[in-house]
C-alpha cells in the first residue's frame, strides 16, 4: 500500500543546542491517502504549521524521513529537489501578501513560470486556474493590488493551483474573511477537489469548517499527532479535544449536553444535519 | 539564516550593567570609542579588553551570544588584518612579489583587530543589556539641549524606536515571504549576479508593501491615541542617576584615563 504522502518518525528541533530549543514535531508518522481531504487540526504552536511545510521540502528533518508517492523527498545528498515544491502545493496563512506582480494574470504565471513550460501552457494554466477560483476573467490585466482582501486570496491560491498539484496544501484558508467570503473559498476548494481530484490539505483551528469537508481529520497537539480518523471517530473523543485546547463543533457540544441529561444520541454527531435526524429518530422511537 | 543576526539586539536581564542609566551608558560607550583610537601599545589594549571582559561578566550575557553577534563582520575583520599585513613599512621578514611582510605590520594588524573586535563587542554590549525604548529615551534626554535650536529631537528619538522595533517583525515578515516564494517553486540560489537580483523582485515588492501596511497601521493607532509629539508628553519610567550609576561612571572614567595615559607613552 502506498500514500501520496507519508512521514516516518518525522521530528523536528528548533535551535538545537541554545537556550531557545524547542522541539516542534516528535516522531510524527502521517499516511495521506491519494483523492482525500485530510483537515489538520491543532492549537497555535501544536506544530501543525511545521508540519506542512516539510511536505514540499522547505524545512528539511532533523530526524524521520517525508515520502512523497513512495520516495523519500531529501536524496542521498540532502537535497530536495524542486518537482517536489510543484508536486505538493503549498498555500500559506495570508497568502494575499505574497503577491508582487503588476497584473493578476502575470502573478498567477509566476509558478507555472519557475516549472519551465512553454508560454501557451502558461497561459492556458493562469486561464484554468482563474477559472477554478472563479475569477473573472476580464481581472486578468488589472493590478491584483487593487482587489479586496478576498479577491486577493483568491489570485494567490490560484497561483499555487496553477501549478496543478498533485497535494494541494491550505494553511488557513479563510483566516480573516467574513462568514460570505469564507464560505465561498471553501466552496470553490470542495468544487476544485471534485474537478481536479487532487489531494488536499486543509490546516484550520476552526472545527466546524473543516469537520464539514474533510474526510479524515488529524489532531496534533504539543509536537505529536493527537487524533487521526475519520470526524465521527475524531469528534467521539471529544474530552481529549477540549483538553487540548481545542473546540470541537457547537451541535457535537448540544448533543452531548443532551446525553447528558438522559437523552441517549450518538455523542459523535458534527453536523447539524445528521443531528436533525438523530433527534427525529429518537422522537419516534420513544 | 536573518535570525542569528544579533547586532542591535536586546538580551533581558537585571545585572547592574542593565540597570545602569542608559544615559551614562550612552555617554560611556563614545567614550570608549574615543578611548579605544588612542590605545596605542599592547598593554593600554589589554586594559581595555579586561574592562569590556568584565562588563560581559556582570552584565551575564553568555559569551555565546557575544561571539555569535561578531560573525557578520568576520570578513571586514580579516580583509583589515590582511591589509595591515601587508602593507605595513618596516623592517622585512618576508616577501612573496608585491606582498611584504614587516614586523611592524604583524604588530599593526594585531592590534586593529583586537581594536576593531572592541569596538564591537563594546557597542553591541550597549544594546545587548539596553531596551531600544531606554535606548532611545535616554538619546532624547541627552539631546534635548539641542530642542534650542529647534532640532526634532523627540521626534528623531521616536523614528528611531519605531525601527528598532520592527526590524523583528520585518525578518519574521520576509522569512515567511521567502518561504511562500519557494513554495511557488521561486530559485534564489542558482544563476548569475543579475538573474539574482531579479529573483529578490518576488520578496522586496511584498515586503515594501507591508511595511507601508504596517506604517499606515501605526500612524492612526497613534493617532487614536492622541499622539502629538513631545509637548506636555510624561513618560512612565523617569530615569534616575542612582548610586549604582555613580559608581559605574567613576570605574569606568579611571579605566579610560588609564587607557589613556598609557596609550601617551606608546605601551
Amino acid at each position: 500500500m502506498s500514500y501520496i504522502l507519508e512521514t516516518r518518525d518525522l521530528t523536528q528541533v528548533y535551535g538545537a543546542g541554545t537556550p531557545f530549543e524547542r522541539t516542534a514535531l516528535d516522531h510524527v508518522n502521517i499516511q495521506v491517502e491519494k483523492g482525500e481531504i485530510l483537515g489538520v487540526i491543532g492549537h497555535t504552536g501544536s506544530g501543525k504549521s511545521t508540519l506542512i511545510q516539510h511536505f514540499n521540502g522547505l524545512l528539511k528533518p532533523t530526524s524521520g524521513e517525508v515520502l512523497l508517492s513512495g520516495h523519500s523527498i531529501w536524496d542521498a545528498k540532502g537535497k530536495c529537489d524542486r518537482k517536489t515544491r510543484f508536486a505538493v502545493g503549498l498555500v500559506f496563512q495570508y497568502p494575499e501578501y505574497q503577491l508582487f506582480e503588476e497584473t493578476i494574470a502575470k502573478d498567477i504565471a509566476f509558478g507555472p513560470q519557475n516549472m519551465g513550460l512553454s508560454a501557451t501552457e502558461v497561459e492556458k494554466r493562469v486561464r484554468e486556474a482563474m477559472d477554478f477560483v472563479g475569477l473573472d476573467p476580464a481581472l486578468a490585466n488589472h493590478s491584483p493590488f487593487a482587489l479586496s482582501g478576498g479577491q486577493k486570496r483568491r489570485v494567490a491560491i490560484a497561483g499555487v493551483i496553477a501549478m496543478r498539484p498533485q497535494v494541494l496544501i491550505l494553511d488557513e484558508p479563510t483566516a480573516g474573511l467574513d462568514p460570505a467570503g469564507r464560505d465561498e473559498i471553501l466552496a470553490q476548494i470542495q468544487d476544485y477537489h471534485a474537478r481536479s481530484g487532487a489531494t488536499i490539505l486543509i490546516v484550520s483551528h476552526s472545527m466546524e469548517d473543516i469537520a464539514r469537508m474533510a474526510d479524515r481529520l488529524l489532531v496534533m497537539n504539543r509536537a505529536h499527532v493527537m487524533l487521526c480518523g475519520t470526524p465521527r471517530e475524531v469528534f467521539a473523543h471529544a474530552d481529549e479535544i477540549a483538553r487540548a485546547g481545542l473546540d470541537i463543533p457547537e451541535i457535537t457540544k448540544v448533543i452531548r449536553e443532551l446525553n447528558r441529561r438522559g437523552i441517549e444520541l450518538d455523542p459523535s454527531i458534527y453536523t447539524v444535519e445528521d443531528a436533525v435526524r438523530a433527534i427525529r429518530a429518537y422522537k419516534e422511537g420513544k | 539564516m536573518l535570525r542569528d543576526i544579533t547586532i542591535g539586539q536586546y538580551f533581558p536581564g537585571t545585572s547592574v550593567v542593565h540597570r545602569t542609566d542608559p544615559r551614562l551608558k550612552l555617554v560611556l560607550v563614545i567614550a570608549m570609542i574615543v578611548t579605544l583610537f588612542l590605545a596605542s601599545g599592547p598593554v593600554s589594549y589589554a586594559l581595555l579588553a579586561l574592562y569590556i571582559l568584565s562588563v560581559i561578566k556582570i552584565s551575564g550575557i553568555q559569551p555565546k551570544m557575544v561571539v555569535r553577534g561578531l560573525k557578520p563582520v568576520v570578513f571586514i575583520v580579516a580583509f583589515t588584518a590582511l591589509l595591515n599585513l601587508f602593507y605595513t613599512p618596516g623592517t622585512e621578514l618576508w616577501s612573496f612579489g608585491i606582498l611584504h611582510i614587516t614586523d611592524q605590520g604583524i604588530r599593526v594588524a594585531i592590534l586593529m583587530v583586537v581594536r576593531i573586535l572592541l569596538l564591537i563587542i563594546g557597542t553591541s554590549m550597549l544594546t545587548y543589556t539596553t531596551s531600544p525604548i531606554e535606548l532611545t529615551d535616554g538619546l532624547e534626554m541627552l539631546l534635548s539641549p539641542f530642542k534650542k535650536v529647534h532640532l526634532p529631537v523627540h521626534e528623531l528619538a521616536m523614528m528611531m524606536s519605531i525601527a528598532l522595533r520592527f526590524i523583528p517583525t520585518l525578518i519574521e515578515e520576509t522569512e515567511k515571504i521567502i518561504a511562500a516564494q519557494k513554495a511557488r517553486g521561486a530559485d534564489f540560489e542558482s544563476g548569475n549576479l543579475v538573474q539574482r537580483a531579479r529573483a529578490m523582485v518576488p520578496i522586496l515588492v511584498p515586503l515594501f508593501i507591508s511595511a507601508f501596511r504596517r506604517a499606515d497601521e501605526l500612524a492612526i493607532a497613534m493617532e487614536c491615541r492622541l499622539y502629538r509629539g513631545d509637548v506636555g508628553r510624561t513618560r512612565m519610567k523617569q530615569m534616575k542617576f542612582g548610586a549604582v550609576d555613580a559608581l559605574t561612571g567613576t570605574v569606568s572614567v579611571i579605566v579610560f584615563a588609564a587607557v589613556i595615559v598609557l596609550g601617551r607613552f606608546g605601551w
